[in-house]
């Protein structure tokens, strides 16, 4: 479903830096994959390079055999509307939006009839466990309770591939359990393909497989 | 929840999470559409007037035949009205005259009532008492201003100035014309002629042609005298407008002036809440929404403040035009609409003008920033501490040095009908080319600020050297609000210094004598003359005669001022601009014409012209220019023994009076009036009184713009309020970690002190070097090229001075007000937000 080739990624500047080199990486329908790395390996810059918000230097990012490399802006715009869900690790909830409306958000801008979408928003929030929470404003929620909003949003309009950088960065641990074990359940019931960017042991260990990513590439972990 | 309903919210909840802001934003357009559109009705509700007017005098006429206002012979009526092609031919005696006990004169219409019922119809309707009042020497008919404006109805008498005598005639009726709101007084033409002493003279002729007739062909066949034209009565029209018209448009650029600064102030709230926002956009970006949707939801956002804001500035405009007028008058006391009562009627073009312009203001304003936002990299933005990017990027200097340099460019461009149509272009270019250069002016700026003694002192130079864009966000009102204030005070301040230094060169004498202003029926004959100079204490008298002269059809009348002066020193009567020749013998005799007259005629030193005096053709040498700030269409002066000899008219209309060492100037005064019959009619003041009275209507002339200006200057002030704020709540996590590494609320309240009186400097710096730039612009390009005035440079240092001290003590209190938020305990818990 998503192939990787030679993805490399230089930051210019003062101090330019090689950021990926030669990466790669094959990703199949429903596969829920971890990269973990240390500060500065550029898991998130692989995530960007993935979700068409950055161009690499060199090598080629395809999701069901479109390439990349071939589209404009708003083609990739278009694509990573249809076909992606992000999850973040700052959450990055509308602060404006209720929590019904933060969820609809992809349905809206994929032109959902709206029957269609007050009901695929509810049932997400009931999946997610926020049932009772639809007109609730982000600021009445805990960390916890946000990051199910940010989960539901990415899942609502039924991606090909969730993107989840850092999703637990800002949790405790209950929280981030809870919601670690809530994002693999809905990624799998969805039948979509995860990649999970975490530097985390616990919440690599929910993964099929994990990645290491480093200088030398990436490299599957036994 | 429906997609409609989301998008609508997606546009409206980031204007409702600022409800201060957005109002601000949307006062600052509703503020200058107000203006805008206040000053526009007046002025077209005004000049509307003014041509109903004029049209209802000239009624259903085809031509007229207009010469000076002192009359041409009436043979030529009938000749005219011989002609195959004429239907019917008016003769009309056509003067403004001074009712006793009244300073502001009446317009006299003096008519044949049986020709003017066939032309103007609207003059001669009238509930007459008697039938024959029309025909009746001392009768008069009022138009119902007139009536109101004496208090006088059928049957009162009321006194007219004839020279310095009175001539007493009865009120016969009320017009009745509904066209005719003017203040007019209706005579029969005889009986003005005898009784106003003009006999044998007429000024103009009203034609009809039969049908079928061509006009042009006919107007073109016409042998007139010289110093008589045809036209059509809408030249006339024309040529009253005219004389208004650049004092009008100088008022709606003023106008403008506040809509544009507020323009800035939108685009200062929306640069910043595209900052504050960078994250929810990129999410957006990120979700899936286009570039050009970003663009467009942020337009709309733009589009919707400016659509709300003109709806309210054309409510707030209309009322403001309504209380103008009732107070003001529709000339806003420059003189230039006498005798006018223009009621307010709404202006469908001009409303929705102004109303798109509001809408039009403020999405210019957004473009800037929206099309940053649309460009912006998504995935860096979603990084927290992105927000400061914006800022640290610096901008080619390209771009801002084009258009100073196009500012310059435009400069040196001609009017446009009389218009300074390209000064006005070229001052906003300087505007926009300084703010656009605003971000490098605060680097080198900041470069030259010493290394200062504390701590959050050194943070404030730190933060704002690292983003010299906020400078240009924080600023751009402010700096134009203080540029065009600057400059207004500038221009005004040395206008009114040469204006003053005009009056004292014209005003040597100890005495002045005036018949009346406005006034065509008074004048001191040559025995008033004599009994002047005899009066004791008097040791020299200099009387000066006008006349009217008609120059070109279409164009507005010049004052012929002949009078006592030296040919070979002029300039110690007249202040002289440029060179001067003395005529050598046998040459024509000089004239002198003020800068008008020179740049509407093209008459050049050392040229010969000929001017209609005395209904021939006379020759005179172009001797000089001089500078004649009362007289906007224009003067030439003549020497006096000259005129003399040309007309035979030994009248005159003022006078000017030396004294003797001792004498008592009250006594003189008193022994004139006492001498003279009717010398109660002559108005007599000192030179200081008349400075007093000059200076005190040209404060007044201004007073409106200083209001204009002040207008501009708060919404600046408002718009660095408004960007202070914003750029404090962008920073909040900054002024969190310095209160968790130990900085207290009042070292973070200095160091945005700090940062608000450098900011404030560099604008105010700015803004007091635009504004004598700007002046340059309008004392040399705007105000040459709409009044035809020239002056001399003179710079208020004081009033500067203490202008720009209250303005940076206003702006530092801003910054800090503004900066409350962040040093309270949101900003403490916003760091818990991630890095």
């Amino acid at each position: 479903m998503l192939s990787v080739r030679n993805l490399s990624k230089t930051f210019s500047g003062p101090r330019s830096k090689i950021v990926l080199a030669g990466v790669g990486l094959d990703l199949r329908q429903g596969e829920y994959i971890a990269v973990m790395g240390e500060s500065g390996s550029g898991k998130s810059t692989l995530l960007n390079l993935i979700a068409g918000l950055e161009r690499p230097d060199s090598g080629s990012v395809a999701l069901d055999g479109v390439d990349f490399t071939a589209l404009d802006d708003d083609a990739l715009t278009l694509l990573r509307r249809r076909n992606m869900g992000f999850v973040f690790q700052a959450f990055h909830v509308l602060p404006y939006l209720t929590v019904a409306q933060n969820v609809a958000l992809p349905l809206m801008l994929t032109g959902v009839p709206d029957r269609e979408m007050a009901n695929r928003v509810e049932q997400m929030l009931d999946a997610v466990g926020l049932g009772g929470f639809a007109d609730s404003m982000p600021r009445e929620l805990s960390g916890g309770e946000t990051q199910r909003v940010a989960i539901a949003r990415a899942l609502v309009h039924r991606p090909r591939l969730v993107l989840a950088d850092e999703p637990t960065g800002n949790l405790d641990a209950e929280s981030a359990a809870q919601v670690l074990e809530l994002l693999r359940r809905r990624v799998k019931s969805e039948g979509a393909a995860a990649i999970l960017v975490t530097h985390s042991q616990q919440a690599a260990a929910t993964a099929d497989r994990i990645y290491m990513l480093s200088g030398r590439g990436l490299k599957e972990m036994a | 929840m429906t997609a409609f309903s989301l998008r609508r919210r997606l546009l409206l909840a980031p204007l409702a999470e600022h409800k201060g802001r957005s109002l601000l934003s949307v006062m600052a357009i509703a503020l200058g559409v107000a203006l805008g559109y206040a000053v526009q009705l007046i002025n077209q509700v005004a000049v509307n007037e003014f041509s109903q007017a004029v049209r209802t005098l000239s009624g259903q006429a085809d031509l007229e035949i207009r010469g000076q206002r002192s009359g041409f012979d009436e043979s030529l009526y009938a000749v005219v009205a011989r002609m195959p092609e004429v239907a019917v031919a008016s003769p009309v005696l056509e003067l403004d005259v001074r009712i006793v006990d009244k300073r502001e004169s009446l317009k006299l219409m003096a008519v044949d009532v049986f020709r003017a019922a066939q032309v103007q119809p609207e003059l001669v309707l009238a509930d007459a008492g008697e039938a024959l009042d029309f025909l009746r020497p001392d009768r008069i008919f009022l138009s119902q201003p007139a009536s109101e404006w004496l208090n006088a109805k059928a049957g009162d008498m009321i006194g007219v100035q004839v020279g310095l005598s009175e001539v007493r005639l009865r009120v016969a009726g009320i017009v009745s014309g509904e066209s005719l709101r003017q203040r007019v007084g209706v005579v029969d033409i005889g009986a003005a002629q005898w009784r106003l002493d003009r006999l044998g003279q007429i000024n103009r002729i009203d034609l009809r042609l039969r049908p079928g007739a061509d006009i042009d062909a006919f107007a073109a066949r016409l042998q007139l005298p010289p110093g008589v034209v045809v036209e059509r009565p809408e030249a006339n029209i024309e040529r009253s407008a005219s004389m208004s018209r650049a004092y009008r448009v100088n008022l709606n650029v003023l106008a403008l002036v506040a809509l544009f600064t507020g323009g800035l102030l939108v685009f200062s709230t929306q640069a910043l809440a595209v900052v504050r926002r960078r994250s929810q956009l990129a999410l957006l970006r990120v979700l899936g929404m286009t570039g050009r949707q970003i663009l467009a939801g942020l337009l709309a956002e733009a589009l919707l403040v400016g659509a709300v804001g003109a709806l309210i500035g054309i409510a707030l405009g209309h009322v403001s035009a309504e209380l103008v007028i009732r107070h003001l008058g529709a000339d806003l006391g420059a003189g230039q609409f006498l005798g006018l009562r223009p009621e307010v009627r709404a202006d469908p073009l001009g409303l929705t003008l102004f109303a798109l312009l509001g809408i039009a203001t403020a999405a210019a304003g957004s473009l800037a920033p929206a099309f940053e936002a649309a460009r912006a990299s998504a995935a860096q933005a979603l990084r927290a501490g992105d927000e400061q990017r914006m800022f640290e990027h610096l901008q080619p200097v390209l771009p801002g040095v084009l258009v100073l340099t196009a500012a310059a460019i435009l400069t040196q461009a001609p009017p446009v009908r009389g218009l300074p149509l390209y000064g006005y272009a070229a001052i906003a270019c300087f505007l926009i080319g300084t703010i656009m250069l605003m971000p490098r002016l605060a680097v080198v700026f900041l470069r030259g600020v010493p290394r200062l003694p504390f701590a959050p002192a050194r943070l404030a130079v730190a933060q704002l050297a690292r983003a010299p864009g906020q400078a240009m966000v924080s600023l751009a009102a402010i700096v134009a609000s203080v540029s065009l204030m600057v400059s207004m005070v500038i221009m005004v301040t040395s206008f009114r210094i040469s204006l003053s230094g005009w009056l004292e060169h014209l005003l040597p004498a100890d005495l002045y004598m005036r018949t009346g202003l406005h006034n065509e029926a008074a004048f001191l004959s040559p025995e008033n003359q004599e009994s002047i100079r005899a009066v004791p204490g008097v040791r020299r008298a200099a009387f000066l005669r006008t006349q009217q002269l008609l120059l070109a059809a279409g164009r507005p009348r010049v004052l012929l001022m002949a009078r006592a002066i030296d040919r070979n020193d002029p300039q110690a009567t007249i202040p002289l601009v440029g060179p001067h020749i003395v005529p050598k013998s046998g040459d024509p005799p000089p004239a002198w014409v003020s800068e008008a007259v020179a740049d509407l005629y093209g008459y050049r030193v050392g040229t010969t012209v000929e001017l209609p005096i005395g209904g021939q053709r006379a020759r005179f040498t172009i001797a000089g220019t001089w500078r004649d700030y009362a007289r906007q269409q224009g003067s030439v002066v003549m020497e006096r023994e000259v005129y003399v000899r040309l007309t035979g008219d030994r009248n005159v209309n003022d006078g000017a009076l030396w004294l003797d060492p001792g004498a008592s100037v009250a006594s003189v005064k008193e022994a004139i009036q006492a001498r003279l019959p009717g010398g109660l009619n002559l108005e007599i003041a000192e030179p200081g009184q008349i400075m007093e009275t000059s200076l005190r209507v040209f404060d007044r002339t201004f007073a409106v713009t200083y209001g204009l200006e002040a207008v501009a200057v708060v919404i600046g002030l408002f718009g660095l309020s408004s960007s202070f704020g914003a750029l404090v709540l962008a920073r909040r996590r900054e002024f969190g970690m310095l209160r968790h590494v130990g900085m207290t609320r009042r070292q973070i309240g200095g160091m945005l002190a700090v940062e608000g009186a450098l900011v404030s400097a560099l604008g105010l710096a700015t803004g007091i070097a635009l504004g004598w730039l700007i002046s340059m612009v309008l004392i040399h390009v705007v105000n040459r090229q709409s009044f035809h005035w020239s002056m001399e440079l003179h710079l208020p240092w004081s009033t500067l001075g203490g202008f720009a001290a209250v303005m940076l003590g206003l702006a530092v209190l801003t910054a800090l007000a503004s900066g409350r938020r962040a040093m309270g305990e949101e900003a403490v818990r916003a760091v818990k937000e991630d890095w």
